[in-house]
């Protein structure tokens, strides 16, 4: 059974259908991508899971419960960590508060193995440890917001937009740490992208939105060689 | 040069002209009462001199910037916008320095032999405003959740004590947690139906509340007293020993088993002494709030909303808990208010107290123990140095406010301190 599964979910924003019955499952260990336009509903998607807003309609599953109606705090309790889009991390507070934070949930007896993991897992953000996080560069953000997520041991990490505004170095190494993760840990993740042949490259599956809805799905490599996939999103050659 | 006084000189003729209207109501008439009641009596000379000081004082002004932004040009340094950089541990070194520093001060100062029933007096003042500071720093500085109401749980507070003490007859000591309770129960109440709301909605609605507050206990007349308030509020008594020269029923009198003489100071010297150990008491448990899980939610919550739902934080929970905290500091400050003044009456609990917190909070940086410290003290003596001035004290305290906020935009202590701070790793550039 998958670990996520959602099933003819409907999310509106008042009047406005923002999903239109979207199927998706994820299982135990996978790295699932989202890809899609601006508008498609990838975030709301992922906002869904979450817990606000509630779908219309539909059923999310996680691990077998019907997870629909509970707040993000309580989604975030069994086990759905979000890096959310823009990083949101904590700006006036130091690198090292902001693990702290993402351990609200985690079990104390593991913080400091975690926070050793983090900053194991990005160098640069032991060095800027004691650094109030506002002070980061992007890429360094999105390495804290990762990090952050992480330190709550979830069992599903759901990564909205990581490469947003990165330079494609910086954009390189989040994405060889999201494939690490899955690889030694594994780690279930979704995954939504703009940057869609990196995200492909990437993924075990995939799924195309758009407007709302599941237009394709198919295996990462697949979607990835799909002619239409190709003139939809990856036209101008991103490489 | 000349040039630039003739363009600054319009600008100040218009500034004095604009004066002199102003000034025909407000400094221009007054009463005087004779034997045929108020007369409304004027003096021009008063108006026109308002209208001369406003120009030479705005072309002052005028001129002083330039010369300021002319020898800051000189200076290639400041000009190219660099920033002295400051370090967040030294400033961390020195708040703790001065934290140690001023509680010694604090402790030793009823002791000291010149201190007196005056010093007494305006030391507990400023320590029931440093109190109230806390209170609202959690609420403001730490959760960022706006709050222009805070006088009404220093209200509440105060007729707590002055409604269970009066009534039932309970002391200080039992009515003082009480009314801290009561006042958090208060502070959880607002909470509910703020908590979708931001930003300028937030500052309405916490407003409403502190008017809302003021004015039933203005028209309560059988509950609260009305606009005649309560008086007769026991004061505090030491382990059942009174400062008063005749105790009242049932205690003994400081004096008399001590075998020191008797002197009113005394009393003010323990009324001081109680609301230290109120604010060094409120100090800790920030302190150590700060570096619980509550206390990190709180100010996450204040940095990014979102994040902390997606880091499982229950953004209701902290709301709550943030009024809650804030709200009961007010009510220990506004009973220990009551027991020191005896008496209480709407007229102690109006919008003015709010702003005054809320200044103290924002000039001595939100979030800022110490700053709070600083800016309680600054705001409280400031109108007390001034009162050679008499009426203009309020005006050279409006101009020194704004003045700090003009050279400190981020409150007087702006840099947060973490609330974890480790040694350096290996390998780390110090």
């Amino acid at each position: 059974m998958s670990l996520l599964q959602l099933t003819g979910v409907r999310t509106n924003y008042g009047p406005i259908e923002a999903l239109r019955g979207v199927d998706i499952h994820v299982n135990q260990g996978e790295i699932v991508t989202l890809i899609g336009a601006n508008g498609a509903g990838k975030s709301t998607l992922l906002m869904t899971i979450c817990g606000q807003p509630k779908p219309a309609s539909g059923t999310i599953l996680f691990d077998g419960k019907v997870i629909n109606d509970l707040p993000p705090h309580e989604t975030a309790k069994l086990g759905i960590a979000q890096v959310p889009e823009g990083r949101r991390i904590f700006p006036r507070m130091t690198v090292f508060e902001n693990l702290q934070l993402g351990a609200t949930l985690g079990n104390p007896a593991h913080f400091d193995e975690d926070a050793a993991y983090c900053l194991d897992l990005f160098p640069i953000l032991a060095k800027r440890r004691d650094q109030r996080a506002g002070t980061l560069s992007g890429g360094e953000q999105q390495m804290l917001a990762i990090s952050r997520a992480l330190m709550s041991r979830p069992r599903l990490l759901l990564l909205d937009e990581p490469s947003l505004g990165l330079a494609p170095l910086i954009i390189r190494l989040i994405f060889e740490v999201i494939a690490d993760l899955n690889k030694t840990r594994g780690m279930t993740i979704l995954l939504v992208e703009q940057n869609a042949y990196h995200a492909l490259k990437l993924a075990h599956r995939a799924y195309v939105l758009a407007q709302g809805q599941v237009v394709l799905e198919g295996g990462g490599a697949e979607l990835l060689a799909n002619p239409e996939v190709r003139a939809a999103y990856l036209e101008g050659g991103s490489h | 040069m000349a040039i630039t006084i003739q363009h600054h000189l319009k600008g100040s003729i218009i500034g004095g002209l604009i004066a002199m209207v102003l000034a025909v109501p407000f400094i221009g008439l007054y009463t005087v009462s004779t034997d045929q009641g108020l007369v409304v009596q004027t003096r021009w000379s008063w108006v026109v001199w308002s209208g001369v000081m406003v120009l030479v004082g705005s072309l002052a002004v005028a001129l002083l910037r330039d010369v300021l932004s002319a020898r800051r040009a000189g200076r290639p340094n400041r000009a190219a916008g660099t920033k002295p950089k400051r370090d967040d541990a030294l400033t961390a070194k020195l708040s703790k320095g001065f934290a140690i520093g001023i509680t010694l001060f604090a402790i030793t100062l009823p002791f000291m032999p010149f201190s007196d029933r005056y010093i007494m007096d305006v030391g507990t003042t400023v320590l029931i405003f440093v109190l109230l500071g806390m209170g609202l720093n959690v609420t403001v500085g730490l959760a960022g959740l706006l709050d222009l109401g805070f006088v009404a749980f220093y209200a509440i507070g105060a007729y707590s004590f002055a409604i269970l003490s009066t009534t039932l007859g309970w002391g200080f000591w039992v009515c003082l947690p009480l009314s801290g309770l009561i006042a958090a129960l208060f502070g959880a109440l607002l909470s509910m139906p703020i908590l979708r709301l931001r930003g300028d909605y937030l500052a309405i609605v916490t407003l409403g509340f502190g008017e809302i507050t003021r004015i039933i206990i203005l028209n309560w007349q059988s509950f609260t007293g009305g606009p005649a308030g309560i008086s007769g509020i026991p004061r505090p008594s030491l382990f059942g020993l009174s400062f008063d020269r005749r105790p009242p029923e049932g205690l003994t009198s400081f004096h008399e088993v001590t075998g020191i003489s008797f002197a009113t100071e005394h009393r003010l010297m323990f009324l001081y002494l109680i609301a230290l150990s109120l604010v060094l008491a409120a100090a800790w448990v920030i302190k150590r709030l700060r570096a619980l899980p509550i206390g990190r939610a709180w100010e996450a919550l204040r940095e990014d909303e979102i994040a902390c739902r997606s880091l499982g934080i229950n953004p209701v929970a902290s709301k709550v808990s943030a009024y809650a905290v804030g709200g009961m500091l007010g009510g220990f400050a506004g009973c220990f208010f009551a027991a020191r003044q005896g008496f209480v009456s709407p007229e102690s609990f109006t919008f003015m107290e709010s702003a005054l917190i809320l200044a103290i909070v924002v000039l001595g940086g939100l979030g800022s123990q110490i700053g709070v410290v600083i800016a309680a003290l600054f705001i409280v003596l400031l109108p007390e140095v001034g009162r050679e001035f008499a009426d203009f004290r309020m005006i050279v305290f409006g101009i020194a406010m704004i003045a700090i906020m003009v050279w400190r935009p981020g409150g007087l202590l702006s840099q947060r301190i973490p609330t974890i701070r480790l040694s350096s790793i290996k390998g780390e550039a110090a």
